[in-house]
């Protein structure tokens, strides 16, 4: 089969979006793995239980790194107390806003919304345009065209990719895309995604968000200090580069244009503390084939599927051996991607399988 | 019988707070059981893209679509919140003789 190099689009206004339509990838059947229908209702099973636990943990991280930062301000001893702060700020709120956005990880659901726009605020991002991003994001996964969240577009943007590790690009659209919204208007991307219906609520928060930010300027001139921006603003920056860290483990270096998780997304064991932070994302193919399991059920899931999928990555050094070298040629060669193996037997969806087995060679 | 009650299945097919998938005609429903026996019918797809609520989870009167976690009550086919923004078609239901009876009209 003839591949044709052509420049991919990746707006969702673009080329590439009719093209995805007209192939039958947007909104498409995706592939998923059979698991008795009792065993997964037990999975999917909600409760408080664990996000309360973890969130009070997360809470009392956040007074003991920042009271001590507080503590030690003016010394060295400040710094690791702000690089623990910043972390937590500026990286776990991913997970935290991507579980919370499902409404998964709490039973009540209440205590999803609250802990969701507390991550987004941290994280810059708009709880509104976000939730829907996200759903389009599951809807249509690395299709390109469609999926608003694909981290790293062919040929990647490796210096994008390096200066994102404080959020440098993303924060800085993310505030341009903040102060467009509190004058009442979308971006034209982003009304491709967001009902009209919803729109009253983009514009209110980022108002609210905006008010913020200025309160933390004029403390900062009115003490003539950085610190008030250590906790409030800055952190989104400074303590942003496990997001990347993570968040290039999901889908970076993989196929495109497929319909099933198994091939387009990773599942990477971590230890303890990353799965932490990471609220096991790290269990990437089983929480896209099932969105309803909450994190906490993840691992067995895992174990329910495996045997139906790739070779998950025992390690994020791993996985990195893997992504490093694929997006570096994928700067070259923009049609190469990783084609991940599956388990003879295994079924593969019959779309686009024959483009899967072309490519990297 | 009205001959718009249909025969869906047995009342002890569905679990307490639990769902299955009934198709006819060309038309697909999902059955809803709760924990104190009552029971419900609705469309089967989701109105805000094409998952299938019999593969979702039930949350005493709540469905929540396997495909983003957009939810229902199903008693009454309200749409609970983003991104399902559109109300689920209810039927009415009715158990006799141990079988599940929907009014498809």
């Amino acid at each position: 089969m003839a591949v044709v190099a052509t420049k991919r689009d990746y707006s969702l206004i673009g080329r590439d979006t009719k093209l995805a339509e007209e192939k039958g990838l947007a909104s498409a059947q995706w592939y998923s793995c059979s698991v008795p229908r009792k065993e997964l209702k037990a999975m999917m099973k909600r409760s408080d239980w664990p996000a309360l636990r973890d969130t009070a943990i997360w809470f009392a991280s956040f007074f003991v790194s920042g009271g001590l930062g507080y503590y030690f301000w003016g010394t060295w001893w400040a710094v690791p107390c702000f690089f623990v702060y910043g972390v937590l700020y500026g990286s776990s709120t991913d997970s935290r806003w991507h579980e919370c956005g499902h409404g998964t990880a709490f039973k009540t659901r209440w205590m999803n919304d609250v802990v969701y726009h507390i991550a987004c605020f941290m994280i810059l991002r708009e709880p509104t345009i976000w939730r829907w991003s996200h759903t389009r994001h599951h809807t249509d996964t690395i299709i390109v065209g469609r999926d608003p969240e694909i981290a790293a577009p062919r040929p990647p943007d490796v210096a994008g990719l390096l200066s994102n590790l404080f959020a440098l690009k993303s924060g800085g659209r993310a505030l341009s895309r903040i102060f467009l919204h509190a004058t009442g208007r979308l971006a034209e991307d982003e009304k491709t995604f967001v009902p009209d219906m919803e729109r009253w609520k983009v514009y209110a928060v980022a108002r609210i968000w905006v008010a913020i930010f200025a309160a933390v300027v004029v403390a900062c001139l009115y003490f003539r200090s950085i610190l008030p921006a250590m906790y409030i603003g800055l952190p989104s920056f400074y303590g942003a580069f496990m997001v990347i860290f993570f968040g290039l483990t999901q889908h970076a270096g993989l196929a495109e244009d497929v319909l099933d998780h198994r091939l387009n997304s990773r599942t990477v064991y971590m230890n303890p503390i990353f799965r932490f932070l990471y609220w096991n994302m790290n269990y990437h193919v089983e929480h896209h084939m099932f969105p309803m399991v909450p994190y906490h059920a993840l691992p067995r899931l895992h174990d329910a599927i495996k045997a139906d999928c790739p070779r998950p990555y025992r390690s994020t050094i791993e996985a990195y051996r893997e992504i490093i070298p694929a997006i570096l040629r994928q700067c070259k060669d923009p049609n190469y991607f990783v084609k991940r193996e599956l388990p003879s037997g295994a079924k593969a969806v019959p779309y686009n399988h024959d483009a899967v087995i072309v490519a990297a060679e | 019988m009205s001959e718009s009650w249909v025969d869906a299945c047995a009342a002890d097919d569905v679990d307490a707070e639990d769902v299955i998938r009934f198709d006819r005609d060309g038309r697909t429903f999902a059955i809803y059981r709760t924990d104190d026996d009552r029971y419900f019918a609705t469309d089967g797809w989701c109105t805000h893209e094409q998952a299938h609520l019999a593969d979702g989870l039930v949350m005493d009167t709540i469905i929540e679509c396997p495909k983003h976690n957009g939810r229902f009550d199903f008693t009454t086919g309200q749409a609970k919140g983003a991104p399902v923004c559109v109300d689920l078609q209810t039927y009415p239901v009715k158990v006799e003789g141990g079988r599940v009876f929907i009014q498809v009209g």
